[in-house]
């Protein structure tokens, strides 16, 4: 697989997918194939991480100590720009219809995705009457 | 067409010592008693998968512990969806001739064959390698990521999935064998331990040891006799990441084929045994099949709609939620709390109408999903 695919679960930070130029279909998980028309030559898509945060949770019960040692966390799905939906670990109050970008942040020895509130934008969210803004997140350093 | 001609439940909960063979067996002797057969009258076996005792080959194995010689046997995995998964597969298997008299079995001590941890992180497997698991997800954390989006979708409240709890655990209350029969309150799941927001403890079904067992038959037989009359899948994707609509699964697609090739509606359905994993589970798959409008299911479980003598009596043993889950049996409980009902013989937990019933499990993160109608002879 080329270069241009390598992405934070490979350890690069970055979030990248892949688009089909054949029947424009776009997915998240590293394929050498289109899953929607089999097309043998899907290209990178690389991604702003830019996007709305479209679920959100906050874990207490954590699955291995690694985690359990910064529990309680978030993981969020975000729905960004390019159509793509990704999941990612966010401050503790993420909440749905907030406008976020990605930063990448150790966690548990692993640097992982970690989607932060672009506080300045407002009535961006995908139903903006209900969206909340980020000023009240803690931020990716008090963890 | 074929037919259910027994059951076989244990109870569920701590079986110390237990293991995942002694299950099976245990519940395979009980269907077998239940349908009025001998080991011999066997001449298929399906059988589900263990945690507690990976095996390439557990059909087999089985067979040979419990001392049948089956004619087709082998093992089955679709996650929770396995139990109704493997009973379709008999349907199938005895329609086509393959098989006269198929037993159907899962049995696991879950509980107290490994440590939580170990339950816990298996189970998060289900999720991406890549992509979701060095996230340190859970399979809680999946379903709080959609319990999170449906509550946004369709105004539901943590409260709202707490009636699901309750109304579980006061089914359970008349089942013996169930593993949690105190009542609660919807205050005592809201204050209950967080797990994933929103769910708490009580949100979520326990970790169990039990195990359950089948016979299905192309003929009916002496004993206790239920049709089978079709059985529905539909897989929509497996990680939550893929899911493309993460209120929107499939269960009113499989529902409504396995009801449409019986020849019913939905307003035909007298009972109705639905997977309920998590409260969210039980409330999101209630309302995409249609057994509540969106948004109700909460507020119909308080009013007493899905009681025993409520117009939709639901999973009358208590549900994975009370009654418990110990992996491929905890559904297929669901199953044979319908058989009991149906043939009359649940005892104070009986409901008046039991002719036609509905069953729905899912595996996976709303995953796989398997739908079943049954009448009354």
């Amino acid at each position: 697989m080329s270069a241009d695919l390598d992405d934070w679960t490979v350890g690069a930070p970055r979030l990248v997918a892949q688009r089909c130029e054949a029947c424009a279909a776009r997915w998240l998980f590293r394929r050498d194939f289109c899953p929607h028309c089999g097309c043998q030559s899907p290209q990178a898509l690389a991604l702003t991480g830019v996007g709305i945060v479209h679920a959100a949770t906050v874990v207490h019960r954590a699955p291995d100590d690694e985690f359990r040692a910064i529990a309680p966390y978030a993981l969020v799905l975000v729905e960004l720009e390019e159509a793509v939906r990704v999941m990612g670990h966010a401050p503790l109050g993420a909440a749905i219809g907030v406008r976020v970008e990605v930063t990448f942040v150790e966690i548990a020895g692993r640097l992982l995705p970690y989607f932060c509130p672009i506080p300045t934008v407002t009535g961006r969210s995908d139903r903006g009457d209900r969206g909340d803004q980020g000023g009240a997140w803690t931020s990716p350093s008090s963890k | 067409m074929s037919y259910l001609l027994g059951s076989g439940l244990t109870r569920f909960g701590r079986h110390e010592g237990r293991t995942t063979l002694d299950l099976m067996t245990e519940a395979s002797s009980a269907a077998l008693a239940d349908a009025q057969l001998e080991r011999g009258d066997i001449d298929g076996l399906i059988c589900g998968y263990s945690m507690t005792m990976p095996h390439l080959m557990l059909a087999t194995v089985f067979a040979e512990y419990f001392g049948i010689r089956p004619t087709y046997a082998h093992a089955v995995q679709v996650g929770g969806a396995t139990g109704f998964a493997m009973v379709m597969l008999a349907h199938l298997l005895v329609e086509s001739g393959a098989a006269q008299r198929i037993l159907v079995v899962a049995g696991e001590n879950r509980m107290t064959g490994q440590s939580r941890d170990a339950a816990i992180q298996a189970l998060a497997q289900t999720g991406h390698p890549q992509y979701e698991v060095p996230l340190g997800t859970t399979i809680p954390a999946y379903y709080g990521l959609i319990a999170s989006r449906y509550m946004w979708e369709h105004q539901v409240t943590e409260a709202d999935f707490a009636e699901l709890a309750v109304l579980m655990r006061r089914q359970a209350g008349r089942h013996e064998g169930a593993q949690f029969r105190e009542p609660i309150s919807v205050e005592d799941v809201l204050r209950s331990r967080p797990i994933a927001a929103p769910l708490k403890v009580l949100d979520c079904c326990p970790v169990s040891d039990g195990g359950c067992a089948f016979v299905i038959a192309r003929e009916p037989g002496r004993g206790h006799n239920v049709r089978i009359r079709s059985a529905r899948q539909i897989h929509t994707s497996q990680h939550v990441t893929a899911a493309p609509d993460l209120t929107h699964f499939g269960a009113d697609v499989s529902s409504g084929q396995a009801l449409a090739d019986a020849g019913r509606t939905l307003a035909d359905v007298e009972y109705a045994a639905i997977y309920d994993s998590f409260t969210v589970t039980l409330t999101l798959l209630l309302e995409e099949i249609g057994l509540a409008a969106r948004g109700r299911a909460g507020a119909l479980a308080r009013d007493g709609y899905f009681d025993r003598d409520g117009a939709m009596p639901l999973n009358l043993h208590g549900g994975l939620l009370s009654y418990g889950h110990c992996g491929v049996a905890g559904a297929m409980a669901h199953l044979a709390e319908t058989h009991v009902q149906m043939t009359g013989r649940a005892q104070d937990r009986q409901v008046a109408r039991a002719g036609v019933a509905l069953l729905h499990g899912d595996g996976g993160v709303l995953s796989s999903h398997v739908s079943l109608v049954l009448e009354s002879t």
